[in-house]
């Protein structure tokens, strides 16, 4: 069984569908990656597998516990690191820490013992007797962190862990995130960073406007697109004539399609390759009229090619086009409880 | 052979479900302790406002002609009684700012994603704090109102005290953390709060004694709750403990001291139903 089941989610805000029959399956013992752009739903989907938002219809199951029947088991089962961190500013990391063990039921020896541990790993120790309001957001953010993992969840997860913040930061949590699946945590992460997915995700769904579009595994999603790209010149810099007569020829070999010719880049042409052997029956064919060939550049898909093969637009523009349209106080007014 | 370590266990669980309520009840009063000791400019102010009131008001009637107030008390005396009641409302009236912060920073799904045993816990922890603070503010007022010779309760007086000041406290408690939940934001609970505290304080008996009021403002403060809470103190200042004397009589009718106790009983009683459904609804 999946440690987390959700099933055809749907969930909106007034006039807005956030969630349309969302259906996911997350595997225990990996990290999953939740890809998507601003907007998606991925907040709303964790937010209900935090118990904290209930769907307006569909079922969700984490650990086998079903969230809306018994919600205090999940939230004992999971820890959550939210998108935007709530501190108390009053409070210094370590008070707060403290506090989190308390809602949590940890004997004080065992919290202070973990405390103490966290403080080490996650490398807080110069700060973490200074008051929350003095943190830096890499701080923030490992504070918040450690509070996810104090009671050591099964499963903890992380809504954009990593937004914002500066490249020293972003590898500490890439690195301790790695760790925690190791020894056996489960983690899921949103995030609309491909960079991001792509390092650490062992499986991933890519969503969009509330549902699931692609999941898979990294690899498998870019190799269900089929073929690699290929980047090919005959020469330096072709004439438009050349690369015509050369597009012309090379769409005659099977297993090359979508041939392009890519007038800024000196005439090269992009194709898309189904296999391997394909490339050779690329060079033979060009080698028998006697053309030379001065460059061929052979590459894997990226995620960004599954998330534009499925939506037709790519991830930036996705991103771009909600860009300044949100507006995200009124969405917390609204969300506050 | 089971059915004792059966039923050991039944009451172990039972026994760790309260001491993990103790534990997040405390855990939760605790840092508000923490914010009060890093801030405490909150308590200081109220303590400082009625002081001030105690001392200026208390001084304002000095030399008005003796017998002018009911059983001939000085007007020192006779404010006492209003300002310890301020005291405790206006701090209790404050309940609801924390969790309105909490709400509106988001600290508060913070503690609705742990598995806390009950969500009461959060009201709890307000409750067990609000009632400290409002208590040790107008025990403050009340040994200044002693060294300015506006006298001390008896031992029985001061439980009555203690008694009504926690009914008054619990009732307001509720109507702020109800406020809370309801309103928006901060400004507007603010604003209720900077709105409700001195009307109130001016229709009530803490000032002046009805028989000094036109009748339409005798009928507000007569339907007042803080006259409720001023008068059971005042007599416990007056003399000897005596509840089914009557302490007011009011334009419905007299009302004697177990009346006052009662009408505070079921004030809180009933605000804590009112905001009930609400407060389980914010929180589930
Ligand atoms: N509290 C809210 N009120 C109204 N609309 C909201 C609220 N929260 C989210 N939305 C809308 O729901 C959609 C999904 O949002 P969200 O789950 O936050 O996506 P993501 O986390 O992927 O950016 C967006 O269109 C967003 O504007
Ligand atoms: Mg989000």
């Amino acid at each position: 069984m999946a440690l987390i089941e959700l099933r055809n989610l749907h969930k909106s805000y007034g006039s807005v569908n956030a969630l349309r029959d969302l259906t996911l399956d997350v595997p225990e013992g990996c990290l999953y990656g939740l890809l998507g752009p601003n907007g998606a739903g991925k907040t709303t989907a964790i937010r209900i597998m935090a118990t904290l938002l209930s769907p307006d219809q569909g079922t969700v199951t984490i650990a086998g516990l079903d969230a809306l029947d018994q919600p205090r088991a999940v939230r004992q089962a999971l820890g959550y690191v939210a998108q935007e961190v709530a501190i108390d500013k009053i409070l210094t990391g370590r008070e707060l820490l403290q506090l989190q063990g308390d809602l949590y039921h940890l004997k004080k020896n065992v919290r202070d013992e973990r405390i103490a541990e966290l403080i080490d790993r996650l490398g807080m120790d110069d700060w973490i007797d200074r008051r929350c309001g003095t943190y830096s957001g890499g701080m923030r953010r490992r504070l918040d962190l450690a509070a996810g993992l104090l009671h050591r969840p099964k499963l903890l997860v992380l809504d954009e862990p990593t937004v914002g913040l500066d490249i020293e930061s972003r590898s500490a949590i890439w690195d301790l995130l790695r760790r925690l699946v190791h020894q056996g945590t489960s983690v899921l992460l949103s995030s609309h960073y491909l960079e991001e997915v792509e390092a650490l995700a062992d499986r991933m769904a890519i969503i969009d406007a509330g549902t699931v579009i692609a999941e898979g595994s990294p690899d498998e999603l870019k190799r269900r697109l089929g073929g690699d790209r290929v980047t090919l010149r005959v020469r330096e810099f072709s004439d438009q004539e050349e690369a015509q007569r050369v597009s012309e020829l090379i769409r005659q070999v099977s297993g090359v399609s979508q041939v392009v010719i890519n007038r800024s880049q000196g005439y090269s042409l992009n194709l898309v390759v189904e296999n391997e052997p394909v490339i050779a029956r690329l060079r033979d064919c060009l080698l028998d009229v006697g053309l030379p060939v001065f460059a061929l550049a052979q590459s894997r898909p990226s995620l960004d090619d599954v998330y534009l093969q499925a939506t037709g637009r790519t991830l930036m523009d996705a991103e771009l086009a909600v860009a300044g349209q949100r507006d995200v106080k009124q969405e917390r007014r609204k969300a506050m409880r | 052979m089971t059915s004792p370590s059966l039923s050991v266990a039944v009451s172990d669980s039972e026994r760790s479900a309260w001491s993990e309520l103790a534990q997040e009840t405390l855990a939760l009063t605790r840092r508000l302790f923490l914010q009060l000791a890093r801030r405490p400019s909150s308590l200081v102010a109220g303590v400082l406002q009625p002081l001030i009131w105690l001392i200026l008001f208390g001084a304002l009637f000095t030399n008005a002609p003796d017998g002018l107030l009911p059983g001939g008390i000085s007007y020192g005396r006779f404010l006492g009684a209003g300002v310890i009641v301020f005291t405790a409302f206006s701090g209790a009236l404050n309940a609801g700012l924390p969790v309105m912060f909490d709400r509106e920073f988001g600290f508060l799904n913070r503690l609705l994603v742990a598995p806390l045993r009950s969500r009461s816990s959060i009201v709890l922890a307000s409750v067990i704090y609000i009632t400290a603070i409002s208590l040790v503010q107008s025990l403050a007022i009340m040994l200044t109102a002693a060294l300015l010779g506006y006298g001390w309760p008896g031992a029985a007086g001061f439980v009555l005290v203690v008694a009504t000041l926690l009914l008054l406290v619990f009732a307001v408690t509720a109507l702020s953390l109800g406020l809370a939940f309801a309103l928006p934001g901060h400004i507007e609970l603010i604003a209720v709060i900077f709105v409700a505290n001195l009307p109130l304080l001016f229709a009530s008996t803490a000032l002046a004694p009805l028989s000094f009021m036109p009748g339409w403002l005798g009928w507000l403060a007569a339907l007042n709750p803080l006259t409720f809470a001023i008068e059971p103190i005042r007599a416990a200042y007056r003399g000897p403990l005596d509840l089914s004397a009557v302490l007011l009589e009011a334009p419905y009718g007299d009302v004697t001291g177990t009346t006052c106790l009662v009408v505070l009983v079921g004030l809180t009683v009933g605000l804590f139903l009112l905001i009930r459904p609400l407060l389980n609804r914010k929180l589930s």
